[in-house]
């Protein structure tokens, strides 16, 4: 399903990204883990497409097509969706109205009729009980005055009702007490089917606890250091970060991702 | 031209003697309109080196020969089509600036009484009324485009609501322009006066039946005694080619009430004079807006909010949209005079620029005479936040759609305060037209 061949990428001309080389399959869940500083965030940003970021290396190929070159609502469409580490407020735009827009975007993509605001509203309903959410936050603007855990749910709700084939989830149990992370992660676990994959991005372990990857990842100054599978996580946790070798370019790569499983 | 200016300004002499001739009225209203009519030739049309005229010039208005409405046209007219259906019993058609009695309906008015200024003047039961608070608020001594609308003050609207009446129904009062030729000007005048504990909703609506060059400068003049209460909007959506001057004057009693929402969408310039006096303690006030100005566009906004005695509280939002090569200008003036303690008063004024030719001068100004107060006030300009077109690209939003979208919920913030359905949703139509958009 996803490629991604040599990545190099940054920011304002500081390049954090230095070779990433990952392939995902369908139906698997992988972990992107890492310290503060070491890519994480940056590789989901380039895959959603953030404008700041800057592609300077590599492809990265999406069911047969080069993603960078398709724009962040395209790739949207095509079915990518990254939750937010830190969603956005966007006063004065309702919760359903905003939600509907963009279902009926990619409906509009797909070929398929557009749904009305009373069909839409149905299909809400139904989507928001995966992550436990009141009516009350439909007619809200969107994620304004919501608290962190909220935002969250929201960001997986939106997730329920636009069905990515990939879902790339940025530090989503960042901010979240145990209880509302448990309610992310059994909405993130019921949306996982076998024709779909997810990428979870964290710092901790605790949100693996409950969306169990097949496949952890962990980067370390824009390399993926080291890989394996759910007991890395595990192991990350009981030891910390320093004890990752930061490797040199090209020492892992696709060929050993495939060795390790 | 400074000869050019007269000669213009003798134009209106000449309409003024017509005036005086056709529509006569009390000796005591003679003396106030030649006196307005003898300001206003002294004082002429406001030029930009006044001070608060310094960004919006009327040049083009001075020049052009506008000729004074003498009359209502077109009995035909079809005053329904602006009339928002939450009012359908109680509407008011000024037509011209002529109140229209077959276009308007008091059903809905109760105790309420809502006649021709002109006939309350010279009617016994309402003229103590009428003559103490008209031209009060919106004195003409001063103010050139007061003098102006008061020298030609022929018919308008008086609303007075009796101590203690309730108004359920909100009432409108539609002014149109209907002109069968370009440069017609209409002089709109409205006096309420709110007494002690009574409560209404009051809808102002400036329309045009045709999108004409014409000239409409009003005058709302509004007293609410102790403990009364006043939603007040105003949605202004002249023609395109339209100059709209207009003054909104408030006084507030003891613990008074005034809640007024002011929408600018049309005319090619148009300029709103706010000022509300709290001149007795407890009073309340919020002075809200709106502006939306597109291409060849001229919107300007001149608020005074005058906490004169202590207790007071005011709230301020006003929020502007400007696209294309429009020009908005947005000054606040905020004074806590001296005594005013405990004053709370609060501005905002925030505008959104979305193209690179568009333009906005705004100005907010707090000036405290008083050490126990709490006063804040700001003002923004910026664009499209990238940050939030990128969240709403993420979810599969195209730029363009994804921008309207925002510009959209930047003007909901003043919309969804409207409690009128039917403007809400009109509002809602007007912006994602303009925009290009459609939600449903």
């Amino acid at each position: 399903m996803l490629e991604i061949r040599n990545l190099h990428a940054g920011i304002d001309g500081n390049e954090i990204l230095k070779g990433i080389n990952l392939t995902i399959r369908k139906g698997e869940i992988h972990a992107i883990m890492g310290p503060n500083g070491s890519g994480k965030s940056t590789l989901a940003k380039v895959l959603a497409g953030h404008p700041q970021y800057e592609v300077t290396a590599g492809e990265v190929i999406y069911e047969g097509k080069n993603l960078l070159e398709l724009s962040p609502d395209e790739r949207a469409r095509a079915g990518v969706f990254m939750a937010f580490q830190y969603p956005i407020e966007v006063p004065g735009v309702s919760n359903a109205q905003f939600l509907r827009l963009a279902y009926n975007e990619k409906r509009k993509h797909l070929g398929e009729e557009e749904l009305d605001p009373l069909e839409f509203k149905d299909l809400l309903k139904e989507r928001a009980k995966v992550v436990e959410m009141d009516a009350s936050f439909m007619t809200r603007s969107v994620n304004e005055g919501f608290s962190g855990g909220e935002k969250k749910r929201n960001e997986i709700l939106q997730m329920a009702v636009l069905e990515p084939k990939l879902a790339v989830l940025d530090e989503t149990d960042s901010g979240l007490d145990i209880d509302a992370l448990r309610v992310v992660a059994s909405g993130v676990n019921q949306l996982l089917t076998p024709d779909n994959a997810i990428i979870v991005v964290t710092h901790y372990q605790r949100l693996l606890n409950y969306i169990v990857p097949d496949y952890v990842h962990v980067l370390a100054s824009g390399r993926i250091a080291r890989e394996g599978g759910k007991e890395l996580a595990l192991e990350l946790e009981e030891k910390g970060y320093d004890w990752i070798k930061v490797p040199t370019q090209n020492e892992v790569g696709p060929a050993k991702l495939n060795a390790a499983n | 031209m400074v000869t050019e200016l007269a000669r213009k300004e003798n134009n209106y002499q000449t309409a003024f003697q017509t005036v005086r001739e056709s529509s006569p009225t009390v000796p005591w209203l003679e003396l106030v309109r030649n006196s307005a009519m003898d300001r206003f030739e002294q004082l002429g049309f406001p030029t930009v080196h006044a001070e608060e005229w310094k960004y919006t010039n009327l040049a083009p208005l001075a020049k052009q020969s506008f000729m004074p409405a003498t009359h209502a046209t077109n009995a035909s007219l079809d005053g329904a089509q602006f009339v928002y259906p939450e009012t359908a019993t109680a509407h008011l058609v000024v037509v011209n600036g002529f109140l229209s009695e077959e276009h308007s309906v008091r059903t809905g008015l109760e105790n309420a009484i809502a006649i021709d200024l002109l006939s309350a003047v010279a009617d016994a039961r309402y003229n103590k009324i009428a003559r103490s608070y008209l031209a009060r608020n919106a004195g003409y001594h001063n103010n050139g485009l007061a003098a102006l609308n008061t020298a030609f003050m022929q018919s308008g609207l008086f609303l007075w609501i009796p101590r203690n009446v309730k108004i359920e129904t909100p009432i409108q009062v539609t002014f149109v322009t209907d002109a069968e030729h370009d440069d017609a000007a209409s002089f709109p005048r409205l006096l309420v006066v709110a007494e002690e504990n009574s409560s209404a909703t009051l809808i102002e609506s400036f329309v045009s039946t045709r999108n004409r060059q014409y000239f409409t400068n009003a005058i709302a003049e509004v007293v609410l005694k102790e403990g009364a209460r006043l939603e007040h909007y105003r949605m202004q959506r002249e023609s395109d080619n339209a100059f709209h001057t207009s003054i909104t004057s408030a006084s507030l009693g003891r613990s008074a009430s005034y809640d007024t929402t002011s929408v600018n969408l049309g005319g090619r310039l148009s300029r709103h004079d706010i000022a509300v006096v709290l001149d007795h303690e407890g009073a309340e006030c919020w002075v809200d807006g709106l502006y939306l100005a597109g291409a060849d566009q001229h919107t300007d906004t001149h608020s005074v909010i005058d906490h004169q005695q202590p207790h007071c509280t005011s709230h301020q939002l006003y929020k502007g949209i400007l696209d294309g090569n429009a020009r908005g200008v947005f000054n606040g003036k905020i004074f806590v005079r001296e005594g005013a303690q405990k004053t709370d008063a609060m501005q905002t004024n925030k505008n959104l620029l979305l193209s690179p030719q568009a333009r906005v001068d705004t100005k907010p100004q707090l000036e405290i005479y008083a050490d126990d107060v709490k006063c804040a006030h700001g003002a923004a300009v910026g664009q499209i936040d990238e940050e939030e077109l990128f969240y709403l690209q993420a979810r599969g939003i195209n730029p363009e759609l994804g921008r309207n979208l925002l510009t959209y919920g930047f003007a909901e913030e003043v919309i969804g305060k409207i409690k009128i359905d039917s403007i809400r949703s009109q509002l809602d139509e007007i912006v994602l037209r303009q925009l290009n958009t459609q939600l449903e």
